[in-house]
């Protein structure tokens, strides 16, 4: 490594998955995702423990929780489909995207705060109700904080901000949703699936 | 003005040397104050476990020690004996450079250390394998519940009539084993007789069981150990290791209802008694049902009062009926204000409960 | 500075610093003198430094809060203390000691020392660095402030419900320990973000994974621990609060609550976190003691190795401190045996350091007779940890002072003592002076006998059957003496850390003048002047090995390493980003200003905390929407960061 007198052309400041706060990102989930380990994992040991008389008399039911999982899940693609538009410089694309995909994010808790006041249980009736609540309100405030994200992120693109080569913040905020989503796939496993399989 | 000044070779050596005679003596009086008493201790163990686990800690105690001396005569020999001439401030005069094999101390250290440590963990296994169940059925089961600061002990049976309760001193016949079941009434508390029993948590709405079996009859001495409000430390017990006929005299004797005082003035006490403490402790025989308090049936037999934080004496008693804050500061049993003459009341009718 | 280019052929340079390029790097980088410069900082040397004052601020509170038990305790049935006041003092000096100082302190030391030895300008986030600094300084006085109004926590560091709950505790005792961890937890996290994305990415050209020294190692493995064991203790904080405040059933016996959730979620962060606080001390004794034994490191990567294996099996153990909870037999058995397996890579690094004794040749300086002392000191705390490591033994020493003899020797021992002979080697590169080296003597071994003193008796007290956590004893247990001897022996090392204090003030002022080099070092900081320019080097250094300094002498046929002639950065502040394993350079990163952001997000942070532990909800809520804002505007795109499109590129 002596003498290096010629360097090739290094791209400058936030460019792609060498910016740092891509880096920084991802430690973000690392952190969050143990977070999540903990409450699920605060979960399966009420449920280990007490058995069947854990569950509330009423399972949570599925017939808003699944299309809402269907619109997290969609959500995810209008993010990935953005993305790709802003890494080929369509600010257009980029713009619909990010748009579709915070209307869907939005959707999604208002579907959440629908499905919750409908519940028969509070966060202070019972165990479970303690830890439905705040397990899937951990999850939705990390929704919010997405929609944000993802609101902000619109707003740099109208603000022309973003283009081929400075994007990093497109795809720091796309991770992200992503992760949010691959949380509510394990979230919507433990609590609608899970007693429904014993 | 500078600060840096090298101190000749012999002055530090012999401070080193002055500091592990330091030790040493240290070390030394600590031996000394070893054979005082220690009614807490466990490296002797008078019962069927604690003798197990005494070997098991003895042990590892002196394979620690041997590893540490080893070490740090390692550290303190190789740093006199590879010693630089070259001074603090000037560290320039010590060449660097890389020699030796430097390596082979890593492997051999660790090698001899996993052996050490593969024969402890050998050792405990033996050792959990032989505490983990009695020989035989144990004699005795009883249910100790533990409450803000003090033992509530209930002696089951079989035959419901022989069921009673007791606080803070237990009796059990030498050379049986014995159930324990344990149960809180509010905190996290933890079951400990160093003696013969090792430490088993009492958890809220939780059983937890342990047993254990006394060796050699004894008074020994047992403190709640997991830290469970302020008078964590004022939480003590007694636990008395009888021979079978004693032990059996003691279980009839504590299951009599308090006699029905005949003499006007035993009459006046127990009034005085029941109207001042009824409410929170029970006696056997009387209207006096309070479950707030320990059980007071036959507080006389007991060697001493407050869970084992005084002696039960008469004047002892009478200080701590008196004034429960100054010895417990935060106990639940409140000054009651009791005068002179209601305090010689309940003195007297407390005497009649043997 | 109008265009910020997408990429760029970066220049070479020979530039020492002295040079032209030199002052203009210097204006660049340089903090504005006065209050805003001072409160905007991002400087990393400047924080780091600010981590050490802080974190030996809280250890001498620790101290005195310990000190104070130990009047209380040094002779049967005294009442210097109300059960109540000592048990809120026990519980703030664990809180203190454990949270405030140990961590933090190895975070001062990285935090400076970092971006030098792995050279480079900056941390990776350096406003991030400066808002953690500000959070953890937020979280120490927000902790510190129930001492106030008297209702300090009370039921020790570790917290146990159903004691912590609401009809046990109704005051705002354990309100104020919850919300303060959940506060400190974010400043944590923060700084090992910063750690982690810093090892990864900002190393010097050359710098292979294999070439960077044991100290970041040693902080980047903890720093990865970090994130994922805090999460555990912040929600453990967090289901208590809510217990204590809305009548949930986590943890809450009258309910189905399970008080044991508590402390599986608490052992689950706090086992892994007694790894934290000490794996970056040991860091600092495998670059530093080699240093003094005139040799490189024997078994750097073994020492490696054992290093992270000891933080991944750290997450596999917490189990043994519930041994006496009535847990199955398997459980007890695989936990132990864990426990037991845990010791190895310890033993791998404690013979590294003695064959490095053993092979080299040492110079007895201050430092390195902390380095020794705390050879020792690590075997002994490891072996008593050993002893508890067995199941039935446990259950007559847990909880018994042998646990609190163990957890001091690890924690002074292995915690303390490389701090403080650390000190001894990084005060001259820091101040430029150099400390006494008479006074650190006479430091050093008042240090190691008080401690010795106060602590090897407590095995025997342990032994003796003396329970933890009481704020006092009866006569006839035989604990009597030993108990005033370990409180003598505690004023001794009290005094110590006085005498110690003493050199760092007089040795400011009236110390030898450091060259860059003191203690002829072969790292990269070693390179720079004492103290280094705020922008640590003039070009940015390529390495060959693991000694740049040293690579003349070693002359092992490795290439040379090039200090004085590298990479230019100076179209503004910034810094070269490298690969991860081979450290080639693959970006060239802009960094931050100053900036007043971090310090106006944790006040607006803290209020809202303050908000949350009064129960005054929308007072909280409006605080938490200007936390929102003020990360809004601290996050937005930069031009001069290069995190914004450019209108004349296409």
């Amino acid at each position: 490594m002596a003498d290096v007198t010629d360097l090739e052309r290094l791209p400058i400041g936030s460019i792609g998955h060498r910016a740092s706060g891509w880096w920084g990102m991802l430690a973000v989930i690392m952190t969050e995702g143990a977070l999540f380990s903990y409450l699920l994992f605060s979960y399966y040991y009420f449920a280990v423990q007490y058995g069947r008389e854990f569950l509330p008399p009423h399972l949570p039911k599925l017939h808003l929780s699944v299309p809402n999982t269907a619109l997290l899940l969609l959500s995810s693609v209008a993010v990935w489909w953005a993305e790709q538009g802003a890494k080929l410089g369509d600010r257009r694309r980029l713009a619909l995207g990010l748009a579709a995909a915070l209307i869907m994010g939005v959707g999604f808790v208002a579907i959440q705060a629908l499905e919750w006041s409908e519940q028969s249980f509070t966060i202070a009736s019972s165990s479970y109700g303690s830890l439905f609540f705040t397990i899937t309100g951990f999850h939705m405030a990390h929704v919010i904080a997405g929609d944000i994200v993802l609101a902000v992120l619109l707003l740099w693109t109208l603000l022309g901000y973003f283009d081929a080569r400075r994007n990093a913040a497109v795809s720091i905020g796309a991770i992200y949703w992503h992760f949010v989503d691959a949380v509510w796939l394990t979230l919507f496993f433990t609590f609608y699936v899970t007693p429904r399989l014993s | 003005m500078t600060w840096s000044r090298p101190v000749p070779n012999q002055r530090r050596r012999s401070r080193q040397l002055k500091a592990w005679i330091a030790a040493l003596a240290v070390s030394a009086l600590c031996a000394s104050a070893a054979s005082a008493e220690t009614p807490l201790g466990y490296l002797e163990g008078f019962g069927v476990k604690t003798r197990e686990i005494a070997h098991l800690t003895w042990a590892l105690l002196i394979l620690s020690i041997a590893v540490v001396v080893i070490t740090s005569a390692l550290v303190v020999i190789g740093a006199l004996v590879r010693r630089s001439r070259a001074p603090a401030g000037n560290i320039e005069q010590e060449p660097v450079s890389r020699s030796g094999r430097g390596v082979a101390w890593i492997t051999i250290g660790v090698t001899v250390s996993t052996v050490a440590l593969i024969g402890s963990m050998a050792w405990t296994a033996y050792t959990m394998a032989a505490i983990r169940a009695p020989s035989q059925d144990p004699a005795v089961t009883i249910e100790v519940i533990g409450h803000q600061w003090w033992w509530q002990v209930r002696y089951l049976s079989d035959d419901p009539s022989r069921v009673f309760d007791t606080a803070n001193e237990i009796h059990v016949p030498v050379g049986k084993p014995v159930r324990v079941r344990v149960k809180t009434a509010d905190v996290i508390h933890s079951f400990w007789v160093p003696a013969v029993s090792d430490k088993i948590d009492l958890i809220p709405n939780q059983t937890n069981e342990t047993w254990f079996q006394a060796d050699k009859a004894g008074i020994y001495r047992g403190q709640c150990s997991e830290y469970c409000g302020k008078q964590h430390a004022h939480m003590g017990m007694v636990l008395v290791a009888e021979d079978e006929a004693n032990f059996k005299a003691w279980w009839d004797a504590q299951l009599k209802p308090a006699a029905e005082p005949e003499k006007p003035e035993l009459v006046r006490a127990e009034g005085v008694f029941l109207q001042r403490c009824g409410a929170c402790h029970g006696v056997r025989g009387t209207s006096a049902g309070g479950r707030f308090g320990p059980d007071l049936s036959h507080l006389m037999s007991r060697r001493t009062i407050a869970a084992a934080t005084l002696p039960n004496d008469p004047g002892h008693l009478s200080g701590w009926i008196a004034d429960p804050q100054h010895v417990k500061p935060g106990s639940l049993m409140p000054n009651l204000d009791i005068s002179g003459p209601e305090l010689a009341s309940v003195r007297t009718y407390l005497a009649t409960l043997n | 500075m109008a265009v910020i280019d997408y990429d760029r052929a970066p220049e070479f340079a020979t530039a020492g610093y002295d040079s032209p390029a030199a002052s203009r790097l210097h204006a660049l980088w340089e903090t504005k003198p006065g209050l805003i410069g001072w409160l905007s900082t991002v400087d990393h040397k400047e924080l780091g430094v600010r981590y050490l004052v802080t974190a030996f601020a809280f250890l001498l509170l620790g101290g005195l809060e310990a000190l104070v038990m130990r009047l209380q305790l040094a002779q049967p049935n005294e009442h210097l203390l109300t059960p109540e006041q000592y048990n809120q003092i026990f519980s703030m000096h664990g809180i203190t000691m454990i949270f405030l100082y140990a961590q933090p302190i190895l975070s001062g030391f990285s935090i400076y020392l970092f971006p030098l030895i792995l050279g480079t300008r900056d941390m990776a986030f350096p406003r991030l660095n400066a808002f953690s600094y500000w959070a953890y300084l937020a979280a120490g006085l927000f902790m510190y402030a129930s001492f106030l109004i008297g209702a300090a926590p009370n039921d020790g560091w570790f917290n146990y419900a159903p004691y912590a709950l609401k009809q046990f505790n109704p005051n705002p005792n354990m309100d104020f320990y919850a919300l303060g961890m959940i506060l400190l937890g974010v400043s944590t996290t923060a700084g090992a973000a910063n750690f982690l994305v810093t090892f990864l990415r900002l190393r010097a050209p050359g710098m292979s994974i294999n070439r960077v020294p044991i100290l970041a190692w040693g902080t980047t493995t903890t720093s990865v621990g970090i994130l994922l064991s805090v999460p555990a203790v912040s929600l453990a904080f967090f289901l208590l609060w809510l217990d204590r405040q809305f009548g949930t059933h986590f943890y809450n016996p009258d309910g189905q609550g399970q008080p044991l959730l508590w402390q599986h979620l608490f052992w689950m962060f706090a086992h892994p976190w007694v790894y934290i606080i000490v794996l970056p001390a040991m860091g600092i004794v495998s670059d530093a003691l080699p240093i003094f034994c005139r040799r490189p490191l024997v078994g750097y990567t073994v020492v490696v190795l054992a290093t992270i294996a000891t933080m991944v099996l750290g997450f596999g153990v917490w189990l043994h401190h519930m041994f006496a909870t009535g847990l199955p037999f398997l459980a007890l058995s695989f936990f132990s045996g864990a426990s037991f397996i845990i010791t190895v890579p310890s033993a791998v690094a404690v013979f590294a350091w003695i064959a490095t004794i053993w092979t080299g040749r040492p110079v007895f300086t201050t430092a390195f007779l902390y380095f020794a002392g705390f050879v020792s000191m690590f075997v002994i705390g490891g072996v008593s940890g050993v002893m508890t490591a067995a199941v039935p033994a446990d259950r007559q020493l847990t909880d018994t002072y042998f646990v609190v003899a163990h957890i001091h020797y690890v924690l002074i021992g292995i915690n303390l003592f490389p701090v403080l002979g650390g000190l001894h080697v990084w005060f001259p590169k820091m101040t430029g002076r150099m400390l006494s080296e008479r006074l650190g003597r006479w430091s050093f071994w008042t240090v190691f006998a008080g401690f010795n003193m106060a602590f090897l008796p407590m095995h025997w007290t342990g032994l003796a059957g003396m329970p933890r956590r009481i704020y006092t004893y009866p006569e006839g247990m035989g604990w009597d003496t030993v108990n005033l001897i370990t409180t003598i022996g505690a004023f001794v090392l009290a005094a110590g850390i006085l005498i110690f204090l003493a050199n760092i003030a007089l040795s400011r002022r009236n110390g030898r003048f450091a060259g860059p080099n003191p203690w002829d070092g072969p790292t990269l900081e070693w390179s720079t002047p004492s103290p280094p320019p705020p922008y640590n080097f003039p070009v940015i250094p390529a390495v060959a090995s693991r000694h740049p300094l040293w690579e003349d002498r070693l002359d092992e046929g490795l290439g040379r390493s090039s200090i004085r002639r590298g990479v230019v950065l100076d179209h503004g502040k910034e810094a070269l980003a490298t690969s991860t394993l081979d450290g080639e350079p693959d970006a060239i990163l802009k960094m931050p200003e100053d900036s007043l952001s971090p310090l106006v997000a944790t006040i607006v942070m803290t209020a809202a905390f303050a908000g949350l532990l009064l129960h005054w909800w929308m007072f909280a809520g409006a605080y938490a929407a200007l936390l929102l804002a003020a990360t809004i505007v601290w996050l937005w795109p930069e031009r001069e960061l290069g995190q914004r499109a450019e209108a004349s590129h296409g």
